[in-house]
């Protein structure tokens, strides 16, 4: 596998847009935080533009990427190679990929700037979340063979994880505002790795005070040491299950 | 060498294979013919693995390949559209190849002097004729000395001087005991060639047997005019 992640891993430094990637998140990080007189502020507007640039990133890119690998699988699979061998080499080459510019881009930067244990989780979750939604790119990318169709796919679930959701947790939370559904709500927003994220990195912040109830419900529960095991084993979910599901279906694709 | 037992392959509500059983021996060199759509390049891809079927087995010397791809070292194929990654260049791909292979057989260098592959090593893939990326094929196939060769119509698209190169290059592999079988339109370009041939319509087998039996059997002198007379009288 070593030897097929190798041939991946050059071709995808060739691209260059993995590069451009990372001097772009690398200015957005960069000047949040010279721009922001107090590292907080500074550090809420990378959040910002980090859940949402790294995961459009991570899902078009891998989708195209995929797609256009069609020629590099069929080459490969007439030879003595095993078929995961290829899936998998083509994931890891991808995620590391992608991890690496988010971390020189964004956790320089933040090493930097923010308090250590904050950026830490921020970089974790981050990674986590780049590797997330290849993951994902790699299941839309198998269910159909159509390429478009393929594309569309990945920028839905992106809309949806990005958009939609917290757009429909809120009108939840509104219409049930009698009621005590704080505790819905934290199961909910697992069902999203960006949100779960979010969370993960507001409750480090100054700003989760001005959550009210529903914060303190999240702090209770996200905030100590069991809270933050259980989310991040939430995120490890949300690339074994995809990627699991794509990787089976992989095996039996006929090419 | 090769078992193909029973397998069937459906592509929605198209029956690709119909419950096709075929045994190819060593040392034979087997034309695989019929109408276009009958099943011959699923067949193929079926023995490298590239296609699943939904039901039988093939067994590539006694070892069943479900689950197996060892057995790929000893298979050199050429398709019949070889698809290349757009942006690696020749030298690159046959590197890439050679490294993933992990080869300990002498390789074998004659196809790629002869068809000058060394000269163009720098060209990428998307600027290749239909014809050079064939050649590309054809050098990859024999690259590595294989036991079996399967050439999905390999003088598509190949000059006239390329192609008896390579049908030269077919009949060295056949007298060194190789399996090779060839799928191909032109009957008269396989006649010298062929020991067997397959004829297989809608996914069916319809035809196996030695070329010189056919001839006798049919009182015509070439595989072609053979072919057509079984053809005319309804035999096919």
């Amino acid at each position: 596998m070593i030897r097929i992640l190798k041939y991946v891993a050059i071709d995808i430094l060739k691209n260059k847009i993995v590069i451009a990637y990372t001097i772009m998140l690398a200015l957005f990080s960069w000047s949040a935080f010279s721009l922001e007189d107090n590292s907080s502020k500074g550090l809420l507007t990378v959040l910002n533009i980090v859940l949402l640039t790294v995961p459009l990133v991570s899902v078009l890119f891998s989708t195209i990427y995929v797609y256009n690998s069609n020629e590099f699988i069929e080459l490969l699979v007439s030879h003595p190679v095993k078929r995961s061998m290829i899936w998998k080499a083509l994931f890891i080459g991808l995620s590391l990929s992608l991890v690496t510019a988010y971390v020189i881009g964004v956790g320089i930067p933040l090493l930097i700037f923010a308090d250590w244990a904050t950026g830490l989780i921020m970089i974790l979750s981050g990674a986590l979340l780049s590797v997330i939604f290849v993951a994902i790119a790699f299941l839309s990318c198998i269910v159909t063979r159509d390429k478009a169709k393929g594309i569309g796919v990945s920028i839905m679930l992106w809309l949806y994880f990005a958009l939609l959701f917290d757009g429909l947790v809120l009108f939840l939370f509104f219409q049930f505002a009698d009621y005590p559904i704080e505790k819905v709500v934290v199961f909910l927003s697992a069902l999203s790795p960006i949100d779960l994220c979010r969370i993960l990195i507001l409750l480090r912040l100054d700003v989760s005070a001005m959550m009210g109830y529903t914060g303190a419900i999240f702090k209770n529960f996200f905030g100590n040491n069991i809270g933050l095991v259980f989310s991040f084993s939430l995120l490890a979910l949300w690339i074994i299950v995809p990627f699991f599901f794509s990787l089976r279906k992989f095996k039996k694709k006929d090419l | 060498m090769i078992e193909i037992k029973n397998i069937t392959k459906q592509f929605g509500k198209l029956t690709a294979l119909n419950g096709l059983s075929l045994t190819l021996n060593k040392g034979e060199c087997i034309a695989l013919i019929g109408p276009n759509g009958c099943g011959k390049t699923t067949l193929i891809k079926s023995i490298l693995g590239m296609v699943l079927p939904d039901k039988g087995d093939i067994f590539f010397e006694g070892k069943n390949i479900k689950n197996d791809n060892e057995y790929r070292r000893h298979i050199g194929y050429m398709p019949q559209i070889g698809r290349y990654p757009e942006n690696m260049t020749i030298g690159q791909v046959i590197d890439m190849i050679k490294g993933i292979r992990h080869a300990h057989e002498v390789l074998d260098n004659s196809l790629y002097e002869q068809f000058e592959i060394g000269n163009m090593l720098d060209k990428k893939m998307r600027t290749l004729s239909g014809g050079t990326t064939q050649k590309v094929s054809a050098t990859l196939a024999f690259l590595f000395q294989p036991k079996v060769l399967i050439l999905d119509e390999p003088t598509a698209g190949l000059d006239p001087i390329a192609s008896e190169v390579l049908k030269t290059k077919i009949l060295e592999a056949r007298e060194k005991g190789c399996l090779v079988l060839i799928t191909s339109h032109l009957l008269s370009e396989l006649e010298d060639i062929v020991s067997q041939v397959i004829f297989m319509q809608e996914g069916n087998l319809v035809l196996h047997k030695d070329t010189e039996d056919l001839k006798v059997a049919t009182g015509q002198d070439t595989i072609a005019r053979s072919i057509v007379h079984l053809l005319k009288e309804g035999k096919l």
